[in-house]
């Protein structure tokens, strides 16, 4: 089946199978900042924006995103320049596998939070970004990239 | 030092965070054909009758391998130096199957669709064998998992597969049974005897093992690799395709961690032999649930410890003896064994008589192998637990224990003689070592006197604090080897070229710094190259903390050579001899200031114009000795009395890493590995069926550390330089997760006064243990 995406902001038509995963067809469609971290929806690797918000593309049928607008860590990269610096001032990239899904939801975050729907707070911001694992860091480091970007004393 | 001890990014930085495709999977060409595995759905077997007949039959399947159609090669998949201390007893395919999870065949398939179909047409009739599943029951079982007749050792490892024991080891300093004797004797001494157990972990590093094979244009076999070891994966690649060496490519593009989990070979052959025999590219994916099912775990130990000591805290005597579980096959069974001793004993080397002994034993569980800690954290649960019961059997303050027995700078331990890893070690009196300063700051941070006085308790919550120090490695004295190649550019930049293998680590980027202060310039113009064996000097790989110390003194002593080189360029173009000349990272003069030349300026002149010459320098490495790194650590709980649940609130950890060339990158190898070994203390754990079938294969069942789970963490690092490391430089990888299992657990006991030996330490049993 054919389905129709607005991929960083450029409408596609793609070829699909109603049972494709969102994840895979973005990966052969060339958007590879979307990785495969786990099976099951757990690691956070795979988050893109479904018209503004977060979603794991791993466990949304590609079929369910027609006529949507998908953005990934390619469409966002150059607006969130400032925090990549100040994540990789802190070596906080480490492997990197999870950062360009941790600033999506990052990028989505500081919207919730310009929107006043998230606290800016130490507390609130780690729950909000409690879904993107990472194995490397122990978070710290991630953490005080994130909280600089995002003004939290 | 200016390029060194400086906090700078790491070098691929920027593709990693905006996600540019750099990871195998990402760079696998478009028309790879699939490979898809299919497993054991059983914990031992045998295969009695495999059918392929309908899935070779499947349009778009291209080749299925089953045992009776690969070439019949014992291996050792566990990517070490030749000749392996591990035993050879794994086959690219065979008719047993050892644990739920083994390869049983691989379909090869235009695409993972049709792969998996055609999993689903093999038939496989198994005669399903009993399977060893308790690793205290192992020896002497009447399951022989390993009966084949080829499997061997390449050197005696203590292997006895007829009882189910893959490895064994005794070491023993001074007459142990009778100082144990004189101290049960004499009023004066007092003794600890006790039993602990340390669990099975996973590594879940984010990105799964992935490996892509094809063939070049000069016929030959490449192969991307997320993989720790691209030269043992050639090495072993070539042996099982009997084919040379050099006709092996093997290139480690970035990989998404490992912390041990992708030294061995997981993907890499079965890949590499379809690739070879189709003439087509094969590329093979772990799902997570391969990951956890088909890789490797921590190998889980138990350990009766037996520690004497005066009534004054002088320590006498150390008896350990340790049981192993290396599951299916005998990956690193001896040497993670050995570490588990080599690399705790020696912090207290004053004792009179000390003594190891172990045995690994082969079950139907899931391989164990290399992972970060690597014996040290097992061992160090065990040796730091029974130290803290001693404290309080002397009645003596834990720090004050430690700070009486541990080992100081210019002192040896004879253990570091015996103990290698699977063979001797080499004799080394430690030229730094801070663990006194270390352990000091970090009381002081921890504010240890005070709350270890003052144990607070409210409502259902009680608080502790509990300590411990740990030890580790600078990689296999004698063994490990890195080397690196260092080529001026004609703009005065360098390509620096290393086969050592950046795991996300930012490896490569103190690799540059390393090369940038001994040439004398700035690390900006250094460009690195690494783990490519085509294009870059041999190197061991990523594994035993070997990096920083092992390849950092290559890369030193490249560097070294190659300002040698720019210095007497540069007189020779300014007419002087190389004394009178002196280069300040910019620009070469004579030391009078009369005449100079800039180095780009003489570069250019080297390759256009004049007395033309390519400036390349190499160095290699192999360190004589394996100067050990050093923490001190102190962990606050607080465990909720109701349920047993436990939160570290504080963890404080002291390091002496020697120089840390890149203090941030250095910092984030202590909290990861930190927060890594608090998910082993708290909650991370392996578990199995009563058939063997893993539990806990994916992330739900598996839990890893959240960032809530993430306690305030302190690290700092004690000024310390190790005179025969780069630039001071000891190693920083694995030191920080060896402490955090013992601090807990006797934090634990300081908040609720219940001892916890086996790991995790679960709500429940401390639940249970409080209400006995």
């Amino acid at each position: 089946m054919k389905i129709n995406l607005k991929i960083n902001g450029v409408w596609k038509e793609v070829e699909i199978d109603p049972s494709d995963y969102l994840l895979d067809v973005l990966r052969r469609e060339g958007y590879l900042s979307v990785k495969k971290g786990c099976d099951t929806g757990t690691c956070g690797a795979c988050t893109v924006l479904r018209d503004g918000y977060p979603i794991l593309s791993c466990a949304t049928l590609a079929a369910t995103c027609d006529g949507h607008e998908i953005t990934t860590a390619e469409g966002i990269a150059d607006e969130m320049e400032d925090y990549a610096k100040m994540l990789a001032g802190e070596g906080a990239e480490q492997c990197g596998f999870c950062s360009p899904g941790l600033m999506v939801m990052l990028y989505a975050l500081k919207k919730e939070i310009e929107n006043g729907k998230v606290k800016k707070t130490k507390e609130d911001i780690r729950r909000y970004l409690i879904g993107n694992l990472c194995r490397c860091t122990g978070y710290a480091g991630q953490e005080r990239a994130i909280f600089r970007y995002l003004g939290v004393e | 030092m200016r390029e060194v001890k400086k906090s700078i990014p790491k070098k691929d930085s920027y593709g990693l965070i905006r996600g540019l495709p750099v990871y195998t999977d990402d760079l696998a060409p478009k028309d790879s054909l699939v490979m898809k595995v299919l497993r054991s759905p059983h914990a031992f077997a045998r295969i009695k009758n495999i059918d392929t007949s309908e899935a070779e039959k499947m349009k778009g399947v291209h080749l299925v391998l089953t045992y009776k159609n690969v070439p019949r090669r014992v291996i050792t998949r566990a990517g070490q130096g030749f000749p392996e201390p591990s035993p050879y007893d794994k086959f690219i395919l065979d008719e047993y199957v050892r644990y739920v999870g083994d390869e049983v065949a691989a379909v090869v398939a235009d695409n993972e669709r049709i792969a998996e179909e055609a999993l689903k047409k093999i038939k496989v009739e198994y005669e399903v064998l009993e399977p060893v599943l308790d690793f205290e029951k192992a020896e002497g079982h009447p399951s022989i998992i390993h009966p084949e007749k080829e499997s061997f050792s390449q050197f005696n490892i203590g292997r006895d597969p007829k009882k189910n024991i893959a490895a064994s080891y005794q070491m023993e300093i001074g007459d142990v049974d009778k100082l144990i004797k004189e101290c049960e004797e004499d009023p004066d001494c007092v003794l600890v005897r006790e039993r602990f157990y340390t669990q099975a972990q996973a590594h879940v590093m984010l990105e799964p093992h992935a490996s892509y094979a094809y063939i070049d244009m000069a016929g030959r076999l490449v192969v991307v690799s997320s993989t720790q070891t691209p030269f043992h994966v050639r090495r072993q690649v070539a042996m099982v395709l009997d084919i040379p060496i050099k006709n092996v490519r093997v290139i480690k593009p970035r990989i998404g961690g490992g912390f041990g989990g992708k030294q061995a070979l997981h993907g890499e052959l079965l890949v590499s032999y379809a690739a070879w025999k189709l003439k087509k590219p094969v590329k093979l994916v772990y799902t997570r649930r391969e990951v956890f099912e088909a890789t490797y775990t921590r190998h889980p130990m138990r350990f009766d410890v037996t520690l004497g000591a005066k009534k004054d805290g002088t320590l006498k005597v150390i008896d350990f003896n340790v049981l192993s579980d290396t599951g299916a096959y005998g990956e690193h069974a001896l040497t993670v064994l050995m570490v588990a001793g080599s690399k705790t004993l020696p912090l207290y080397n004053k004792v009179d008589g000390v003594r190891f002994r172990g045995k690994v034993v082969y079950t139907n569980h899931v391989p164990a192998g290399a992972y970060r800690g690597y014996g040290a954290i097992q061992g160090n649960f065990a040796l730091e637990s029974a130290m803290d019961i001693l404290a309080e059997k002397l009645g003596m303050d834990p720090v004050e224990l430690r700070l009486k027995n541990v080992i100081r700078e210019g002192e040896t331990s004879e253990i570091f003689k015996i103990m290698g890893e699977g063979r001797e070690g080499v004799e080394m009196i430690i030229k730094s070592c801070k663990l006194e300063e270390a352990i000091n700051r970090a009381a002081e941070l921890a504010q240890w006197k005070k709350k270890r006085s003052k144990r607070e308790k409210r409502e259902s919550k009680a608080r502790g604090i509990g300590f411990a120090v740990a030890m580790q490695g600078s990689g296999i004295a004698n063994i490990d080897m890195g080397s690196a190649i260092i080529k001026l550019n004609d703009d005065g930049s360098f390509n620096l070229l290393v086969g050592a293998t950046d795991l996300g680590t930012g490896s490569d980027t103190i690799l540059a710094q390393i090369a940038a202060e001994a040439i004398g310039v700035s690390s900006d113009d250094i460009v690195v190259y690494s783990s490519d064996t085509d294009l870059t000097p041999f190197d061991t790989g990523a594994y035993a903390s070997s990096t920083t110390y092992v390849s950092g003194n290559a890369v030193r002593l490249a560097g070294e050579k190659m300002r040698k080189l720019i210095l007497k360029e540069g007189a020779l173009k300014l007419g002087v001899s190389e004394n009178e000349v002196e280069f300040d990272g910019r620009v070469i003069k004579t030391k009078e200031g009369s005449k100079s030349i800039t180095l780009k300026e003489l570069a250019t002149i080297l390759y256009y114009t004049e007395n033309q010459k390519q400036l390349v320098a190499d160095g290699s490495f192999v360190g004589p000795e394996s100067p050990p790194p050093y923490a001190a650590a102190f962990a606050e709980v607080e465990v909720d009395t109701e349920t047993g649940k436990v939160d570290v609130l504080k963890y404080t950890i002291v390091l002496d890493i020697g120089t840390p060339i890149n203090p941030n990158l250095a910092r984030i190898q202590a909290e990861g590995g930190v927060v890594q070994g608090i998910g082993m203390t708290l909650f991370e754990d392996v578990k199995y069926s009563k058939d063997g079938k893993l539990l806990t294969n994916n992330l739900m069942y598996y839990k890893v550390p959240s960032r809530l789970d993430v306690p305030e963490l302190v690290v700092e690092f004690t000024e310390s330089y190790e005179p025969t490391g780069p630039f001071g430089a000891k190693s920083v990888a694995e030191i920080g997760i060896d402490t955090p299992p013992a601090a807990i657990a006797n934090a634990i006991y300081n908040a609720v006064g219940v001892r916890i030996k086996s790991l995790p330490i679960t709500p429940e049993k401390v639940f249970f243990e409080m209400n006995k």
